[in-house]
């Protein structure tokens, strides 16, 4: 069935993209924010919470200035290691800063058919797919709801898709598409009927939540609602920041990280002010807007230092993050979505970001593709080894082999080579071949990984979930799609 | 000074995106007599235009586009009194109401083709975010709309965009206007699905859709 989970552990490579100073920089330009300036929360339960605890509350504007002291107290409740449970115990997520973990990225509007090539619009077989595909794949450790499930009613879209991951794998959901007080209840309705009661479910967190800020300086108040509603459960809440340079943040990439900070750290502390103890990560995904339009890149350099950087802020806070690397901007599987993928994924690797989101979507998230979502696996595990360095002992230096060839021989034929052979990494969609059977079929990785894709999915048999279970779980939609 | 000079110092300040310097010359003119329809004109649209080309070929990108337009809008304020006075008005190139719809918070999209789209010379009626179906369309009957543009960031508030388009319908508005819809899951085929005139991926193509739109 399923296998073991691919995961990035015990790095050779370390990169200290800021220094302690810097960071501590960054962190009292934060509070200075959070403090005069105040952050956005449109949500009477989050007002609530914060004037019980000494903050300044507008309720006209919703804006709360907060003391440093009240968010340096709050964040030190957050546990600093914790897991992500999964339907298979084998396939728990230790988020406990020695694991990069992976998972699919979320959540686009359109799809590149499997079976045709055409985009069309997202629909509920195309979650379930992309699950079934995600649950065979070992470089696929956790799920975001790849794609909206646009064939279902907005009001209970976010159930059908937790139940279409649920139905088709085995590891780990992380939510990023329930963003009101009523779903999250139900989705955790559902996430204790698998687990089996709501206190196993705190134990065992099959579920994690992820809320978006709404930048600059603000959160959405739903979002905040359904975060509160994951947090009394016991599931993982984290909040993710896209302010980019130019348009809902400075120009500058420190001026940025303060903006984005202010809103990560600021929602993270209202967490631990309403359920102290409660598990939390940091997200992020900023980048830098496009100078001509304005509009989401998905990708550039600033991306990959964002993807680095805001790992030591969450280092600093002592929470784990979920970051966004992958996410190309490019129209399709192709030289810019390698480039983008491959540098933004490595930044935010080699500093150890406990999650990362994710694989599979063009067109800075908004398209899918199954070829891409192959080819990201694969910038994965080339990672993955990259990060394992080079290891240096007797058995690695071969001072008895290099001796037994000396000059002039070939080291194809010793047993020395048959040892060590397979730890040189095999790539699935690089194509090594002569160029005369290149030239003869004019394919590439593209069509490699599109054919994986289609063979998983015409193969793969998902360990199925209860049909009691399942039942359960369409009853607890349908009630909250009659309510 | 000389009214040449002052028209040169008025698109100036367009170009370098000075809204206080912009309003002061503006002030300026009103005080020398000058007509404000030449004011605008020969003035401050120069400023516009060139801010334009250089934006078309590359030589300046979107914040200075924005600035402008905000010194522009600085410089207009100061002259619709004076405009008013005088019985004449600004050719405006169409009415435009612009909103995030309900459920959603999300608004520097929307803030942005609302910029572009004041700059282009079309008059903007910014509803701001979160504005119910039935607001949007007495906004639109109030004003006379010729567009109704509507911006939206989740697959689950988008729905309301086709909610607008039945309610205009409802109201027999819908032949009346032309509607724009955009956000990040906006997609040709949703505006086919809910039958919108047009969209844009960007603030610049939505200033160009809505010309278009209207055959200005």
């Amino acid at each position: 069935m399923t296998g073991k989970i691919k995961s990035i552990s015990n790095p050779k490579i370390s990169l200290e993209i800021l220094t302690p100073e810097e960071i501590l920089r960054l962190h009292t330009a934060t509070l200075d924010i959070i403090e005069k300036t105040g952050i956005r929360f449109p949500s009477k339960r989050a007002l609530d919470i914060w004037e019980a605890h000494g903050a300044q509350v507008d309720r006209e504007t919703s804006i709360v200035k907060v003391p440093g002291q009240i968010i340096e107290d709050a964040l030190k409740l957050a546990p600093p290691k914790y897991s992500l449970a999964a339907r298979d115990p084998a396939q728990d997520l230790p988020l406990d800063g020695n694991h990069v973990f992976l998972g699919t990225d979320g959540c686009g509007v359109e799809v590149l058919d499997i079976h045709t090539g055409q985009r069309r619009m997202s629909a509920w077989q195309d979650v379930a797919d992309i699950a079934r595909i995600g649950d065979s794949l070992e470089e696929i450790a956790f799920h975001w709801v790849a794609v909206s499930a646009q064939d279902y009613p907005a009001k209970t879209r976010g159930l059908h898709e937790l139940r279409a991951i649920w139905e088709n794998s085995t590891k780990h959901a992380q939510t990023e598409s329930i963003y009101n007080e009523r779903e999250a209840k139900a989705a955790v309705e559902m996430a204790a009927v698998i687990a089996g009661g709501k206190e196993t479910l705190r134990k065992r967190p099959l579920l994690s939540i992820m809320q978006c800020t709404a930048p600059p300086l603000g959160q959405d108040g739903g979002s905040l609602d359904a975060a509160l509603i994951g947090a009394k459960a016991g599931l993982p809440v984290g909040f993710m920041t896209m302010a980019a340079c130019l348009t809902t943040a400075p120009a500058t990439l420190a001026g940025t990280l303060v903006v984005g900070n202010a809103e990560v750290i600021s929602a993270t502390a209202l967490i631990q002010l309403a359920y102290p103890g409660a598990p939390v990560f940091y997200a992020a995904a900023q980048t830098a807007s496009d100078l001509r339009t304005g509009a989401y890149t998905g990708g550039g350099p600033e991306d990959f230092l964002f993807g680095a950087a805001q790992n030591k802020l969450a280092d600093f806070y002592n929470i784990p993050i979920s970051m966004g690397s992958f996410a190309t901007g490019a129209k399709e599987p192709n030289w810019h979505a390698g480039v983008e993928n491959s540098l933004s994924t490595f930044m935010a690797s080699v500093v150890m970001s406990d999650m990362l989101l994710g694989v599979g979507l063009l067109h800075g998230s908004r398209i899918w593709s199954y070829s891409q979502m192959l080819m990201d696996c694969e910038i994965f595990s080339i990672i993955h080894k990259v990060m394992q360095g080079i290891v240096i002992d007797d058995e690695t230096l071969a001072l008895d082999v290099i001796r037994n060839v000396g000059p002039g021989g070939n080291f194809l034929s010793q047993k020395h080579t048959l040892k060590h052979m397979r730890e040189i990494f095999i790539p699935q969609f690089m194509d090594r071949r002569p160029y005369n059977v290149w030239e003869e079929k004019h394919d590439d990785g593209r069509d490699w990984a599109l054919d994986k894709a289609r063979n998983i999915l015409s193969t793969h048999q998902p360990e199925p979930l209860d049909p009691a279970v399942s039942s359960e779980l369409n009853r607890i939609i349908a009630t909250v799609e009659k309510g | 000074m000389q009214t040449e000079d002052l028209f040169k110092e008025m698109a100036q300040s367009i170009t370098d995106g000075e809204s206080e310097k912009a309003a002061e010359l503006a002030k300026q003119s009103i005080a020398m007599g000058i007509d404000p329809l030449d004011a605008i004109n020969k003035g401050f649209v120069a400023g516009v235009n060139y801010v334009g080309d250089q934006f078309s070929c590359g030589m300046m990108f979107l914040p200075e586009l924005v600035m402008a337009g905000e010194a522009m809008k600085a410089a207009v304020a100061v002259l619709e009194p004076e405009l008013t006075k005088r019985g004449t008005e600004r050719k405006m190139l169409g009415k435009v109401v612009l909103c995030t719809v309900e459920g959603d918070i999300h608004e520097i999209g929307k803030t942005l083709v609302g910029t572009m789209l004041s700059a282009t010379g079309f008059q903007v009626f910014d509803m701001g975010v979160d504005v119910p179906v039935m607001k949007i369309v007495e906004k639109a009957r109030d004003v006379g709309a010729d567009i109704v543009a509507m911006s939206a960031l989740l697959t689950t508030t988008m729905v309301h965009q086709k909610d607008v388009i039945e309610a205009l319908e409802d109201v027999g508005l819908r032949d009346k206007v032309k509607v724009m819809v955009g956000g990040a899951p906006v997609t040709q085929e949703w505006v086919k699905q809910i039958g919108a005139d047009g969209y844009s991926e960007d603030a610049i193509g939505a200033a160009r859709i809505a010309r278009q739109l209207l055959g200005v």
